[in-house]
């Protein structure tokens, strides 16, 4: 379509613009022979199967075998049940774990002739932009749809359901038992902690989420007083933007930064910001540094999370 | 101002002023108008400091009146720390956005002309969007405001190239020149942004706009580029109102027009840059601003450049105190609320005034 000197003057201002911005682009892996998916599963798994997904009943004849995750928290819940050899292509931000078959596919613009193109008999994904599940099953591709889950249980059930739906059962149930032991310990461990107020910080720019979030309901095993949640008219989503005025007037016992990745904000640079010294959480340095990726999905790592808010928390001398 | 030629200047512009100039009622108003914006950016906030402590708080400050503030440490920090820098940034770029607008439509006889178009804010825009994609907009040294500024200079210098190199001297064709250019600026904005979906939420919080500062070092550095660029916008004010007469006419009056052009677009995109590197893009102030002070005080670039920079200062503060209380304790990106709340504004003074600008 392009007349060819323009074409090649737009390859080039890409190319001088785009340079130097990438980095961590793993290489397209091409999609797996499916002589490779061996069963191996203890369990005679039961197919055809039904399961509840966030975009109704859906029933797979047999187990999949040819996998793709839009979902990094699905793509992590995957690989611990013991679903991981059925996946074959997961999406840009699918970082765990390491052997994950990483490829361009993208789960916020997702491109259904590029999903298409893997071959997947299920393809699970955590949002549904761009008639992205009306697109796949037009072309008779099972889609599993997972929202951000709201709470511990949620969680659990999506994790339960990944094992239904992959033939995993087991390997799920294991799983979700271990989650559930381990969690209730460590949000029995600090119980001076109740009452204390935190701030969990999504971005420089003061978002934040409320306790009707996943994180939030996190804070609330602890017993712990979310300042966001008086913005949460502001915010039906649970992500208001709060004004840096009032984290300093509240001055939360407790800052969580989920925001040292995408952001490198540290305790350092949160201690360094203007009127923050006034804040207890920075008075006494009770400022966590988390993973972005860990406190922002809601799979088997959430137990990481919650070990680090508990440690953190142990600190915290309420009288 | 002692010596003699200074003296002849000033009795020489004297009655100029009186014919052309900001009126005196005008320098009053513009002048109650932007103390009251500040005074209330400064009393009001999410966190209710009580306008009579802000008040007892500010004054304390004045040597010899033995005013005693009852401000703690953290009333302190939040009023000076967090909420005083906001209202300065908000000045500085409300200013400088509605001065390069007035500017930017006086330079191409254009009444839609603002730091959108010839692709400085889309430009501005490209070069935030790379530094932030690549992480080097965070701690330590921030590259924004240079990337930024770059990319405005891109911007504008393309479209300048474009459009003169096709249309000669004709504002329509640069004009168009630049809308092309804006577009193609956006869309590679877009691609960058889209790229990296790690930090689409803080380039997203930068595109709608926030005055919400680092402290005092923002303001500091936006400073000097708005000071440097404003001077040279009102030194202009003149040779703006003899290039509205038209090209052709304003060069057989000895104006060098293609200098004063590129002087003045140079000065615009400088201000424009440096106060977007920080505020993001905050749409509709650079139109209407210099459209409201049009329709009330006529068209003269004398008067429309000055009371434009005062005015956008005072209108920007207002929209931000809008922005952070009205969903308080959280906000609002103040590029929603100038939109929201400019348009409506705008429309009651069009249909109130009778007398229409250019």
């Amino acid at each position: 379509m392009l007349s060819r000197p323009l074409a090649a003057a737009l390859a080039v201002l890409l190319a001088l613009v785009l340079s130097g911005c990438g980095g961590e682009d793993d290489t397209a892996t091409p999609p797996a022979t499916s002589s490779a998916a061996v069963e191996t599963t203890s369990v005679p798994a039961e197919f055809p199967v039904t399961v509840e997904a966030d975009n109704g009943a859906l029933t797979l004849d047999e187990e999949p075998d040819a996998i793709v995750s839009l979902s990094a928290t699905a793509t992590e819940s995957l690989f611990a049940i013991g679903a991981g050899e059925q996946v074959i292509a997961v999406d840009d931000q699918s970082n765990h774990p390491a052997d994950a078959p990483v490829t361009e596919l993208s789960g916020f613009e997702p491109n259904v002739e590029a999903i298409a193109g893997y071959e997947p008999d299920l393809v699970i994904a955590a949002y549904d932009p761009g008639g992205l599940v009306d697109g796949l099953e037009k072309l008779d591709i099972p889609v599993l749809l997972q929202d951000a889950a709201p709470d511990l249980d949620a969680a659990y059930e999506q994790i339960e359901t990944l094992g239904e739906a992959t033939g995993n059962v087991e390997g799920a149930e294991t799983i979700v038992e271990s989650m559930r032991i381990e969690i209730e310990e460590l949000a029995g461990s600090v119980p001076g902690a109740a009452g204390a107020t935190v701030y969990h910080e999504l971005g420089p720019d003061f978002f934040s989420a409320t306790s009707e979030t996943f994180v939030g309901s996190v804070y609330e095993l602890f017993g712990l007083v979310n300042i966001a949640d008086a913005a949460a008219g502001a915010d039906a989503g649970g992500y208001p933007q709060l004004t840096g005025e009032y984290i300093v007037s509240e001055s939360p016992d407790l800052i969580v930064l989920a925001d040292t990745r995408c952001c490198d904000q540290t305790a350092a640079t949160v201690s360094g910001r203007p009127g923050w010294d006034q804040i207890e959480a920075v008075q006494n340095g009770d400022i966590v540094e988390t993973d972005d990726d860990i406190a922002s999905r809601w799979g088997p790592r959430t137990v990481m999370f919650v070990e680090q808010i508990a440690e953190s928390l142990a600190g915290i001398g309420r009288p | 101002m002692a010596s003699a030629s200074g003296l002849r200047a000033r009795l020489r512009a004297q009655p100029e002023r009186a014919l052309r100039g900001v009126s005196l009622r005008w320098t009053a108003v513009a002048g109650v108008f932007v103390v009251v914006a500040a005074l209330l950016g400064l009393a009001l906030g999410p966190v209710d400091l009580g306008v009579a402590a802000v008040a007892r708080e500010v004054l304390s400050h004045v040597p010899f009146l033995g005013v005693e503030s009852s401000f703690s440490a953290t009333d302190d920090a939040i009023l000076w720390e967090l909420r005083a820098p906001r209202v300065a940034l908000g000045l500085l770029v409300g200013a400088m956005l509605a001065a390069a607008g007035a500017s930017y439509q006086g330079v191409f006889r254009n009444p839609l002309a603002d730091p959108y178009l010839l692709g400085a804010a889309a430009g501005a825009g490209l070069g935030a969007t790379v530094v932030i994609v690549n992480g080097l907009g965070g701690a330590g040294l921030d590259l924004r405001p240079v990337a930024a500024f770059a990319g405005a200079m891109l911007g504008v210098g393309i479209a300048y190239v474009l459009g003169s190199s096709v249309g000669g001297r004709q504002t329509a064709t640069l004009i168009l020149a630049g809308v092309t250019v804006a577009s193609f600026l956006t869309a590679l904005q877009t691609y960058v942004q889209q790229r990296s979906t790690d930090s689409v939420q803080e380039v997203y919080s930068w595109i709608l706009g926030r005055l919400e500062t680092s402290g005092w070092t923002d303001v500091l550095i936006v400073l000097p580029y708005v000071v440097v660029s404003a001077v040279v916008l009102l030194w202009h004010r003149r040779l703006l109102d003899v290039l509205a007469v038209g090209d052709d006419e304003a060069a057989s009056l000895g104006v060098p027009v293609a200098r004063v052009r590129l002087i003045v677009v140079a000065a615009a995109t400088l201000g424009t840059a440096a106060a977007v590197a920080f505020s993001g893009l905050i749409a509709f102030v650079g139109i209407i601003v210099p459209h409201a002070i049009r329709l009330m005080v006529g068209t003269s670039y004398r008067a429309v450049l000055p009371l434009s920079l005062v005015f956008g200062a005072g209108f920007l503060v207002l929209m931000d105190l809008v922005s952070r209380t009205v969903v308080a304790p959280a906000q609002l990106p103040i590029g929603v609320i100038t939109a929201f709340l400019g348009a409506p504004f705008f429309a009651v003074i069009l249909r109130t005034t009778r007398t229409v600008g250019p």
